[in-house]
């Protein structure tokens, strides 16, 4: 179909929306994302039964994380989709690029954290 | 094993408001198989404190470790000459962690980063269930492994009591009656003798610290920094 989509959402691709951990969407938005979404099989319809409804439940948690420390929720969703349904595929990519345009930049882009990892002796 | 559960952040954030420089420490044992303390926790944490700062325009430096446990002192010792860098450590460890950690550091404020529940066994992932309250008298060779201490809403010895209600107890009808339980199981026992006999009440030496030296052991004369 080669259907495009808007060039600013970049994919990372993972074996399972299973996969996804709360440190990899909070750390995207710790680090000046302006947004991110996890994009996972239909539900009830995982190969390994239950990953894209783990998925959500650690997008769910990272909204109440932001909504905690003082950002916008809406930063990181979850969509469900079929591999075969491209056209809803670019449709939530546009959906979610205006959110985030209308949510503005993260305001944590202009600084950095500084957390330092104390290794065990 | 010994459950804790996280504190709300809004309590934490408001704990180490003063500080600029501080330490998340979690521990690898208890706390991080309950998922409220481990690693993950520990990085969790780190990233909500460091966000939450910036964006109140009061950054925060943060360090994080995991410490193997927080309760062995060959473990604290890999932070000696390192926590001495930060204002004040939060600690992610079960209560005996947390207080062994600040006895070691005694001028760095150590902050509960948990709340302890208790201890209890693992019925699914991250769902937990109180089954011993350490009470340092066991009786479950009479109530049929079932503890009436933990279990009975009145933690009665020679229960049930009047608000015994068709297996639920009378707090709850969702909650099931210890003493009810206990009777179903010794009944299909048959060891229903077990409790016939009255257990005398429990002395209240658990309301004094307790020390506890296994057998082959001894206190030493001093106990070692």
């Amino acid at each position: 179909m080669r259907l495009s989509y808007p060039a600013n959402v970049k994919i990372v691709l993972v074996p399972c929306t299973g996969k996804v951990d709360v440190m990899h969407l909070l750390k995207a938005i710790q680090m000046g994302a302006d947004g991110v979404y996890c994009v996972g099989c239909l539900e009830g319809a995982c190969h390994y039964n239950q990953g894209n409804l783990r998925c959500r439940e650690r997008v769910e948690r990272v909204r109440e994380i932001l909504q905690e420390v003082g950002l916008e929720p809406d930063r990181v969703r979850m969509y469900n989709l079929s591999s075969g349904e491209a056209p809803t595929f670019v449709a939530y990519a546009r959906e979610m690029t205006e959110l985030i345009r209308r949510l503005g930049p993260n305001p944590l882009k202009n600084s950095q954290p500084a957390i330092r990892v104390e290794e065990a002796a | 094993m010994i459950v804790a559960k996280r504190k709300p952040f809004d309590e934490i954030l408001r704990m180490i408001e003063s500080h600029r420089k501080v330490l998340v420490a979690g521990c690898g044992t208890c706390v991080a198989v309950c998922l409220a303390g481990g690693e993950k926790e520990v990085a969790v944490l780190a990233a909500e404190i460091d966000m939450a700062r910036r964006l109140k325009h009061e950054p925060i430096e943060l360090g994080q470790t995991t410490l193997e446990r927080q309760c062995d002192r060959e473990y604290l010792a890999q932070l000696d000459g390192r926590a001495e860098a930060y204002e004040a450590i939060v600690s992610l460890a079960c209560g005996v962690g947390i207080q062994f950690l600040a006895e070691r550091f005694p001028k760095i404020p150590v902050y509960p980063g948990v709340d302890t529940c208790g201890l209890a066994v693992n019925q699914d992932v991250g769902w937990y269930e109180e089954r011993c309250r350490s009470c340092g008298r066991c009786v479950l060779d009479r109530t049929a492994g079932i503890c009436p201490v933990t279990l009975c809403a009145k933690g009665l010895y020679n229960g049930p009591c009047g608000g015994t209600n068709r297996g639920s107890c009378e707090i709850d009808p969702e909650q099931p009656c210890a003493w009810y339980a206990i009777h179903e199981r010794l009944k299909g026992q048959g060891r229903l003798d077990c409790i016939r006999a009255i257990t005398p009440a429990q002395e209240w030496r658990d309301t004094v610290p307790r020390t506890l030296i296994q057998p082959g052991y001894r206190k030493p004369e001093k106990a070692k920094a």
